[in-house]
């Protein structure tokens, strides 16, 4: 009997610990970060290394183009650390609920600005907003391709596209 | 700290498959220990064995379906850890009744109405009020516009017990219930919610007047003397619940809460400073002037003097036997219904904690707390994945709060701090705390999944129908 009660204190030890790894596992790309590939030429810039793991839809077109954005990271200001994995879908900044990002500022209109996805590119547009929309310093009037990395400024907040 | 360091990868996916499975790992955990504890205490296994584990599976299962259905894309792991520690915790309840059952036999005592039953009640209560939030709630953001509204609420549950005459709020020398005959329950658990909830939306509103506005002193930027007002207040009524109740936990989990929102809306150290020399002169008080808490501080300095062990109130004899208990079990165990953790006064509420260091062992002790390290880790996950201010500050929060009752719990129980009347999330026996971390769960689950969740068409903007010029 004591031995029939050993192993079965023995398995709940080892189950109870077996659940914790196995929920590590689970989200071991949160806990440990993920893989970096090599960078595909020597010229592409390093630091912002591809995923390993596969879009759960991924596009034929952004699969062949190195090129496309894929993340747009919060740099600075109060949501920095958000990311928003991108898609087909424009994405439309601004205070008011309904917009993808919100962010909580009085420097920002409710309805700010959108980014419009156009082929592999991205295209910001201000909507008319009071203080302004900034591409790297420049204040956008007319919808702006951004490229990869720059910097936009809205209200306090620093956005940038990633790959 | 950039942003860009630890983002993963594009597209989270829904990852309810891994839910799945790491729920049915939590049944077969808690099953298991079920038989274990049965076989040690009766020779036998529990004849209500498959009725239990058939239970099980319906609860969670419920649960499980409900957040395929309503929020696809939450976080997998909130889900199972949450079933493992609520499965285990009713174990270890049952198991106290069992040795509770066996001394009054001895002692030709009626045996007393055991608390697992109960226990599952709440369970089901709990994941029913679960259900409903992710049903009712669909958008965390809604929430925001009840701030003011959870704020009266939240209020008036934390000072409500102490307004009450003692009679229908007094248990154990504690202010902190509303009883009517047999229905009792301890409000200040739901007003931690409602509470945060409304720090979370006052905050978002505020914070830049928290930040910004000020004075720069030697270094460390203080606020204006009239910003001060919520932090005072805050401190004010935890100290009142304090004085009024006699209720360390509660007193001690609001403040702390406060403090670290405030923190995270405004990430600026002045605030925890100021809040820190606030907390040390609220604890010099209470020490100096409510004779309960200057008891506990005397049994935690000094818990094997024979003067305070055999104190009539007040003594070091709970706190003693719990580390009693998780000395005996050492680093694995005695095995579960082989100890007497039973020994320990309030073995089931405050300190199950003891019962699983005798039980279980430190092995068992740091799976346990490891659990809930990796529940919290997800918590502040889904806060750094909202995309709304006000979403980021209540899941911090929620989760923040989690920790700190944890600490506070555990940190008393193994004498790290003064020992505080409260309950550990989803382990304890306790219907107001299991229903509320329930709720908690649901809400961490709603931000997790707005957060994980690709992009929706937007909104039409309003100048849908302009030309879009392309700059080259």
């Amino acid at each position: 009997m004591s031995a029939v009660l050993f192993v079965l204190h023995v398995v709940v030890l080892v189950l109870l610990w077996g659940l914790v790894l196995a929920a590590i596992v689970a989200v071991r790309h949160d806990v440990f970060g993920v893989r970096r590939q090599p960078a595909p030429t020597p010229t592409a810039p390093a630091r912002p290394a591809a995923p390993k793991r596969a879009q759960p839809a991924p596009k034929p077109q952004q699969k062949s183009q190195s090129k496309a954005a894929r993340t747009l990271v919060v740099t600075g200001g109060p949501l920095a650390g958000t990311t928003l994995p991108l898609d087909n879908t424009p994405i439309t900044i601004g205070r008011a609920d309904g917009s993808t990002l919100v962010i909580s500022d009085d420097y920002v209109s409710s309805n700010h600005a959108r980014l419009v996805p156009s082929g592999d590119a991205w295209v910001l547009e201000d909507l008319g907003s009071t203080n302004g929309t900034f591409l790297d310093r420049q204040r956008v009037t007319a919808a702006t391709q951004v490229p990869l990395g720059t910097p936009i400024r809205i209200g306090k907040t620093v956005l940038e596209l990633r790959r | 700290m950039t942003a860009g360091t630890f983002a993963p990868a594009a597209g989270f996916g829904r990852r309810r498959g891994t839910e799945l499975s790491l729920i049915v790992f939590a049944i077969v955990l808690t099953l298991t220990a079920y038989a274990a504890t049965g076989l040690a205490h009766g020779k036998h296994l529990p004849t209500d064995m498959v009725t239990y584990g058939l239970g099980l599976v319906a609860l969670f299962g419920v649960a499980h379906v409900v957040v395929r259905r309503f929020a696809p894309y939450a976080d997998p792991l909130l889900l199972p850890i949450a079933a493992a520690l609520n499965g285990l915790g009713l174990v270890l309840i049952w198991r106290l009744d069992l040795a509770a059952a066996d001394s009054a036999r001895e002692a030709h005592r009626a045996v007393p109405r055991g608390a697992a039953p109960l226990q599952l009640v709440w369970m089901c209560i709990g994941v029913a009020l679960f259900v409903a939030v992710l049903v009712l709630v669909r958008d965390h953001r809604k929430l925001r516009s009840y701030s003011y509204t959870a704020m009266f609420f939240g209020l008036a549950l934390l000072i409500l017990p102490a307004v009450l005459p003692a009679s229908h709020s007094e248990v154990n020398g504690a202010r902190i219930w509303i009883r009517f005959g047999a229905f009792s329950f301890q409000p200040g658990e739901v007003a931690k919610i409602l509470l945060e909830v409304f720090f979370a939306g006052y905050l978002v509103r505020h914070r830049d007047l928290l930040r910004l506005a000020g004075r720069r002193v030697w270094r460390i930027d203080l606020p204006r003397a009239r910003d001060l007002g919520p932090l005072l207040l805050a401190w004010g009524v935890s100290l009142l619940v304090l004085l009024r109740e006699s209720d360390l936990g509660s007193s001690l989990l609001f403040f702390g809460i406060f403090l670290v929102m405030l923190y995270i809306a405004t990430e600026r150290g002045s605030w925890l400073l100021l809040g820190l020399v606030l907390f040390v002169v609220g604890s010099l008080i209470a020490y100096a002037t409510i004779g309960h808490v200057h008891d506990r501080v005397t049994a935690w300095l000094d818990p094997f003097n024979n003067h305070i062990y055999n104190k009539k109130f007040g003594s070091s004899y709970q706190l003693d036997q719990g580390l009693f208990g998780m000395g005996t079990g050492g680093i694995t165990g005695t095995g579960l219904g082989q100890g007497r953790p039973n020994l320990v006064p309030f073995a089931n509420t405050d300190f199950i904690m003891a019962s699983i260091g005798e039980e279980l062992g430190l092995v068992g002790v740091m799976g346990i707390l490891t659990c809930y390290l990796l529940f919290v880790s997800r918590g502040l996950r889904a806060a750094l994945g909202a995309r709304d201010g006000f979403g980021k500050l209540l899941a911090a929060g929620l989760a923040f709060s989690f920790a700190l009752q944890v600490f506070v719990q555990v940190g008393g129980v193994t004498r790290l701090i003064p020992l505080t009347g409260l309950t550990l999330p989803f382990l304890s026996y306790g219907g107001s705390s299991l229903v509320t971390n329930w709720v908690l769960l649901a809400l961490l689950l709603r931000i997790s999944d707005a957060g994980r969740r690709p992009q929706a068409p937007p909104a039409p903007a309003p100048d849908e129908n302009a030309t879009v010029v392309v700059r080259p």
